[in-house]
């Protein structure tokens, strides 16, 4: 039995926007240091569910979240350092987004935020970060550049440094890989390997073939409904419980 | 085989009994050139009148311009003299007013563009200002008499000039600065919240900086709109008359009447019998070239900015 | 690939974990409210107009020479008289409707012809610089065009037409045709702009000419964005003030011609304000005047905005 407390815990949750109940009372939890995935056809609500982890969500007016969201055994709808639950849980979005602004100020924006001002404690967090984002060599003579002049994988790797700045103990990844390069991906895949040893990684993906090479466990949402979460060798094969999993995971529907 | 293309085709060829000249197509060309000189026409007859009445405005008025003409104060009964008095007044209106109207209209943008919630009391507020901003000049004079010279008692006087020019500029100035905040994409927003950014730190970091060009743009233009209008400031502060040194930086004090350019050319056109023919031409001149000056600036500026796009 | 963190980020203990200092989140926290003040009072000065207006015209329906019916529909304008007070504004409304009448005669087909040609036939050079041209014609203000038509129209019309005087109906229409004519262009040049190419390409490939083009696609593809330029363009014409108190005379009556002499509401307002003892019932009346003046652009600005949404919805 497994006794260390998880990392994440869902119970219960529901979200509707406006009248459309979108998410149906999910439950789950996510163990720490493993790499989770999430799978399921576009409009299932994993977009919304990433959103509803880090308050987000908040931003959408019409948005009504029930239920509970616990990280580190906290509630996070009664976190009152909403700033503080952001830092703490990484967001990579699915298109890339260099601010305008050069890629050192992209990746010292977040700690400036969280007060840190001294020069040496940014510099080795930017190269740090860029480095563990796989983009250190590429830009370390050109940190002045405007992030919105690097190519479209360098923008993504930047936004991943940009999530790792304010060292989360949780990173989530949603769909990051669907407007990058084949080989940029493989490059970031390669670093969340290296990454997984010192935080939580949820990994939301379209790409079936994505969660089976890199997710510990897989969890199948579909249409806000949980169908199944097990350990990843054994949603991809037959021994998957529901039969609604093996046919999305063989391509039968998506 | 040598393959030619050559409009019209020589005649006779079977590609001209397919595609060339016809009687058809002639007389298409000539309708489709007959469009054209209409609308030229009609663009021409905009722009040649005006540019000849402008010129002849610097004709008329040439005996006149200098900077004596700037600096001198009005003689004789206005009928000589210069305009000193009147450009520094609208000097003074506009830049009071501005210093007003600019701060709380661009926090009053940013504050319904980043922070208000999107409810039937905030579009029914948006409707306010949009159409707010199509109200006519006498009618802000009215409000200006009602609300400052006489509800608030503050008289008529470059107070209540300059704040009922204020009134008038902000709903422009919120329109244009929502305007600019909205063309930061929100991409960019979202991206900030994600690392824990607040409101202001996203706005400070990143709205902001990409939305100041056409926030300034906004605000010159406003500045040329207060310095031209006459309405708003005829009943509330602005006068016939005011006794002025010659070249007097600081003449008018905040409970004091004052001149005004567009109010002097306004009064010097219609109510100075025998004036000197040059003098109305040079102060319509003088006020032409201010405006025109400013809003030159104004498209510059936003020229220079639209180069150094950062996305 | 090194990862030279010497914090552990596994599990860092809280202290670890940087904050903003107290100082800065009470510093932004103060300045958002600021900002939040800042935003309810540019609301409510923009709301003080209806009411400070309303307010000083509103006492003049308990007067017992004042009546809505003759205000609207009676002739006699005379505010002034002593023994008999009527205050007729039907010549003013009349004057209004007249001047801008005759200034959107002249300033839409010109205003949206230079608009087509600035949008369809024009390379990117001139239509830049005409734009520009457009823009500066845009900012002349108000006293400025009044002067114009004081000195230069006046002459010309009496010239050309050997009226007595040069200042009447036409000279005013015609500036406010020219005041009119660069919102109508710029807007009316949107309209067309935003038209999607794919029209222009599907015509152009059947083998329109430039000229079908316009007639049959764009201008019917357009046609609400130009009804607002159009409606724009009226409605800075009924609130223009002082370029018509210079050029249109000061007789208060209907005009039986172009030639005639009249007043409009905005001329009336501005002429006979100063004069008006405050609190009386001419006084009054004017504010009257403006809340009218208020409503009729208010209604028009309405309209274009309707016939802008209408694009919008399809």
């Amino acid at each position: 039995m497994n006794v260390t407390p998880p990392k994440i815990e869902v119970r219960d949750l529901r979200l509707s926007y406006g009248a459309r109940e979108v998410i149906h009372g999910l439950s789950f939890a996510i163990r720490p240091n493993e790499i989770f995935g999430i799978i399921g056809p576009a409009q299932s609500g994993k977009t919304s569910l990433l959103r509803c982890l880090n308050r987000t969500i908040d931003f959408t007016p019409a948005a009504r979240v029930s239920g509970a969201i616990r990280v580190d055994g906290r509630d996070v709808r009664r976190i009152k350092d909403v700033f503080g639950l952001r830092r703490k849980l990484g967001m990579v979005a699915p298109l890339p987004v260099g601010l305008p602004l050069s890629v050192y100020d992209n990746v010292a924006f977040a700690p400036r935020c969280a007060g840190i001002r001294n020069r040496a404690v940014l510099d080795e967090r930017v190269e740090q970060c860029l480095r563990q984002a796989a983009l250190w060599e590429e830009v370390k003579d050109r940190l002045h550049t405007l992030g919105t002049r690097l190519s479209g994988g360098q923008q993504q790797r930047l936004t991943i440094a940009r999530a790792l700045s304010h060292q989360p103990e949780v990173l989530c990844l949603d769909e990051f890989s669907i407007a990058i390069d084949p080989v940029t991906t493989m490059r970031i895949e390669d670093a969340l390997k290296e990454l997984r040893r010192e935080i939580t990684i949820i990994l939301v993906t379209n790409l079936t073939s994505q969660a089976r090479r890199l997710a510990d466990r897989t969890l199948f949402l579909w249409n806000g409904d949980l169908v199944e979460l097990d350990e990843t060798g054994v949603i991809f094969s037959e021994r998957a419980r529901r039969r609604q999993t093996r046919e999305y995971v063989q391509g039968i529907f998506g | 085989m040598k393959t030619t293309s050559s409009f019209p085709p020589p005649a006779g060829s079977p590609v001209a009994a397919r595609f060339g000249e016809t009687a058809f197509t002639r007389r298409k060309a000539r309708t489709e050139a007959a469009a054209r000189g209409c609308f030229l026409f009609m663009t021409l007859a905009l722009v040649v009148p005006l540019v000849a009445v402008l010129v002849y405005l610097v004709v008329k008025a040439w005996p006149a311009l200098g900077w004596d003409f700037l600096l001198d104060v009005p003689r004789r009964n206005m009928t000589e003299g210069g305009i000193w008095p009147a450009f520094v007044g609208t000097l003074d209106l506009v830049f009071l007013s501005l210093a007003v109207a600019a701060p709380v209209g661009v926090l009053a943008a940013i504050y319904l563009n980043e922070y208000a919630a999107d409810n039937g009391f905030n579009r029914l507020v948006n409707l306010a200002v949009i159409n707010l901003a199509g109200v006519p000049s006498i009618v802000h004079a009215l409000f200006g008499l009602g609300a400052f010279v006489y509800a608030a008692r503050f008289g008529a006087s470059v107070l209540s000039a300059a704040l009922t020019l204020a009134i008038m500029t902000l709903p422009v100035i919120i329109a244009s600065t929502r305007e600019a905040l909205a063309s930061v994409p929100r991409a960019f927003r979202e991206a900030c919240w994600n690392v824990g950014a607040s409101k202001w730190q996203t706005i400070r970091a990143v709205v902001l900086p990409n939305a100041v060009s056409g926030i300034l743009t906004g605000i010159i233009l406003q500045v040329s709109r207060a310095a031209g209008e006459t309405a708003p400031i005829m009943f509330t502060g602005a006068v016939f008359y005011k006794v002025v040194e010659r070249g007097d930086l600081f003449p008018y004090y905040l409970d004091d009447q004052c001149m005004a350019l567009s109010m002097h050319l306004f009064t010097i056109s219609t109510q100075v019998p025998n004036v000197r023919e040059a003098l109305p031409f040079a102060t319509a001149v003088a006020l032409l070239g201010s405006v025109l000056l400013v809003n030159a600036a104004s498209i510059g500026l936003r020229v220079w900015l639209r180069h150094r796009k950062k996305w | 690939m090194a990862s030279v963190s010497e914090k552990p980020v596994a599990a860092p203990a809280p202290a670890a974990r940087a904050r903003r200092p107290l100082w800065a989140v009470g510093l932004e926290r103060a300045f958002e409210a600021f900002i939040r003040l800042c935003g309810v009072s540019a609301v409510l000065f923009v709301l003080a107009i209806f009411f400070f207006v309303f307010r000083e015209a509103a006492p003049v329906f308990r007067d017992e020479q004042f009546s809505l019916t003759e205000f609207l529909f009676s002739l006699h304008w005379y505010p002034t008289s002593e023994t008999n007070v009527r205050y007729g504004a039907l010549a003013l409304i009349l004057g209004t409707f007249s001047v801008t009448g005759l200034a959107m005669a002249l300033a839409v087909p010109f205003g949206l012809g230079a608009a087509v040609f600035i949008s369809e036939f024009c390379g990117p050079r001139p239509r830049e610089i005409l734009k520009v041209i457009i823009e500066l014609l845009a900012a002349i203000p108000s006293v400025v065009w009044g002067f114009i038509g004081l000195t230069v129209m006046s002459k010309l019309l009496v010239t050309l037409t050997g009226a007595p005087v040069g200042v009447n109906a036409l000279n005013g229409g015609i500036i406010l045709a020219l005041m009119s004519v660069p919102i109508i262009v710029s807007i009316g040049e949107d309209a067309l702009k935003a038209v999607p190419d794919s029209y222009r390409e599907a015509a152009l490939a059947l083998g329109a000419t430039r000229w079908q083009l316009i007639y049959r696609v764009l201008l019917p593809a357009a046609k609400n964005g130009l009804l607002a330029a159009v409606l724009l363009g009226v409605a800075r014409g009924v609130g223009e003030t002082m370029a018509v108190l210079m050029c249109t005379g000061h007789s208060v009556n209907i005009p039986r011609g172009p030639l005639d002499s009249v007043r409009t509401l905005t001329a009336n307002i501005a002429a006979e304000l100063g004069e008006a003892p405050v609190g009386s019932g001419h006084y009054r009346v004017l504010f009257l005047t403006g809340v009218l003046l208020f409503l009729i652009t208010f209604v028009v600005n309405l309209a274009a905005d309707l016939a802008v949404r209408g694009i919008r919805e399809k």
